[in-house]
């Protein structure tokens, strides 16, 4: 993988060079994502779907281009890609429009690796509907209690909430195995693919998942920008969340009809710049294949894990061994900020906290901890120094 | 120490590393916060650290008392108890700390994205002697 098409590692950071561990939070951009969004900003911007003239015309394709891109890039239909800001709307949406038709007593089954925006929506809900949240085990080694989510799992269930990488964990979590026995039960199946779909091959057709929501932030394009696949025939029987232009077919003061969607749930200008560049940003990944990513982030991994083990006092939250993207950890005796802010002079970048995902770290007996968490463009030699200056920090700490 | 002191003494220091050192150092010379003390309400905000801020009163004369469980930001707070601790409400509302950590050269600690805890506490000992 080339660092070299992502320009903020020509920066120094103190003087030294950028070792970027924070793609989990969200990831560098490439130059082709930046130079789209400059391009349609300086040469063909308009809005979309209004103006009768040239440039809203190119835009409007644009935008509508970038929709067959997500859909192509995940094996979906255009009409079951709705454009959103980001994952967190993508998973509000659901909760918001899906979620309104439960009844008190219904029940929605989460894991209790989601990330706070795959939980809080439904709390919300909760306490509005009357519905009831149930949360699956995660086990000590970091993955789905499988038989615990089959005890939850009841024909009361009306929606599965699972992560398809835990972000805190950074194991897989079964997504496919729990599609299948939530459809069997009669549930509909939402999946967090914020983390998932930046390391793994994505088949919506093959998971069979009913929602899928991700940002485009964290898979190498803009804020501000991601998608929820979402089946048009469910959709299109649902109320809209939000109104305003672009949603409604027919106005008047006492009535409105609404589109179809997507447009059914895009109200207002949408991120028309943001979705070009998103688009842009996965045409780059799928030119440089998502399989090659995939073997390049193993060995990655791999080392990340080798030179960690090789620290004293280093300890995962769950089992190292699964980690696939991150590794979320605490050195023994020492605070994981002290830690991070020593690195941060160092120029490496990791999170420190609970990382949005306040009851599972909670679970592993821990308020905080570091993590690291790799993208396309780390390489060996940035592992070799995180891990010299892991060591360093540990120095000056104790 | 007085902050004209600790200033002084960070001018010596010309790496980073002896600078943190230094800040660790100040941190564990701070007098012992009370464990009676660590409850919610003098707990400071942070998501990445813990921090407590307690205060009295002697006549128009704030005494600050704080503690994280993070020795950098225990050290950080070394140097806010420097600059505000044992001072009146005129003298403490003309405390520049950006100035101060400008010329420590830790003035990117007071940057309100940081959101160690650290920031909060300045803002909570403004609210305290508004």
């Amino acid at each position: 993988m080339n660092k070299k098409d992502f320009p903020i590692f020509n920066e120094k950071i103190y003087g030294n060079p950028l070792i970027f561990l924070d793609s989990a939070a969200s990831a560098q951009k490439p130059d082709v994502v930046l130079n789209a969004m400059e391009k349609i900003a300086r040469t063909y911007y308009a809005n979309v779907h209004r103006g009768a003239y040239y440039l809203s015309e190119m835009s409007t394709i644009a935008y509508e281009d970038a929709r067959k891109t997500v859909a192509h890039f995940i094996g979906a239909r255009e009409k079951d890609i709705i454009f959103v800001r980001g994952a967190t709307e993508g998973l509000n949406l659901i909760a918001q429009t899906y979620g309104r038709t439960l009844k008190e007593g219904d029940e929605v089954l989460l894991t209790e690796a989601e990330h706070h925006s795959n939980l809080v929506p439904w709390q919300l809900l909760a306490s509005e509907k009357g519905i009831i949240v149930k949360f699956a085990e995660v086990t000590e080694e970091g993955t789905l209690n499988i038989d615990d989510f089959k005890s939850k799992l009841s024909d009361k269930t009306k929606l599965v909430g699972i992560t398809h990488i835990s972000n805190v964990l950074g194991t897989l979590f079964p997504i496919k195995e729990v599609t299948r026995l939530a459809h069997e039960a009669g549930a509909l199946v939402l999946i967090d693919g914020c983390q998932g779909i930046v390391h793994e091959k994505v088949d919506v057709s093959e998971i069979g998942c009913d929602f899928y929501a991700a940002s485009g932030h964290k898979l190498y394009g803009p804020t501000g920008i991601g998608f929820l696949y979402a089946k048009a025939e469910l959709m299109n029987t649902l109320q809209p969340w939000q109104g305003g232009g672009d949603m409604v077919k027919t106005v008047t003061f006492e009535k409105s009809t609404f589109a179809e969607t997507p447009a059914r749930f895009e109200a207002g200008t949408p991120a028309i710049i943001e979705a070009i560049g998103f688009a842009e940003a996965l045409r780059y990944l799928e030119k440089a294949d998502i399989e090659e990513i995939e073997k390049h982030e193993e060995k990655i991994m791999n080392a990340l894990k080798d030179g960690l083990w090789s620290i004293k006092g280093v300890k995962p939250l769950g089992d190292m061994s699964l980690k696939k993207s991150l590794v979320s950890f605490n050195i023994e005796g020492l605070h994981p900020q002290d830690v991070a802010m020593l690195l941060d002079k160092q120029g490496v970048a990791v999170r420190v906290g609970h990382h949005c995902a306040e009851p599972v770290t909670e679970k592993y007996g821990v308020s905080s901890s570091i993590r690291a968490s790799i993208g396309l463009y780390n390489d060996l030699e940035d592992i070799a120094a995180f891990i010299k200056a892991l060591e360093k920090s540990k120095a000056i700490l104790v | 120490m007085t902050i004209e002191e600790i200033i002084e003494n960070f001018s010596y220091l010309d790496d980073w590393e002896d600078k943190y050192r230094y800040l660790i150092e100040l941190g564990e010379g701070l007098s012992p916060f009370p464990d009676a003390l660590k409850v919610d309400a003098n707990k400071v905000d942070g998501c990445m650290s813990q921090v407590w801020l307690s205060f009295s009163k002697e006549g128009n004369v704030y005494h600050f008392m704080a503690d994280s469980d993070a020795l950098i930001v225990k050290g950080l707070i070394a140097i806010i108890l420097a600059a505000y601790s044992g001072k009146t409400i005129q003298e403490i509302q003309h405390v520049n700390i950006e100035e101060i950590f400008k010329k420590l050269g830790l003035d990117m600690n007071l940057s309100p994205t940081r959101r160690n805890g650290f920031f909060a506490m300045v803002e909570k000992i403004k609210s305290i002697t508004l």
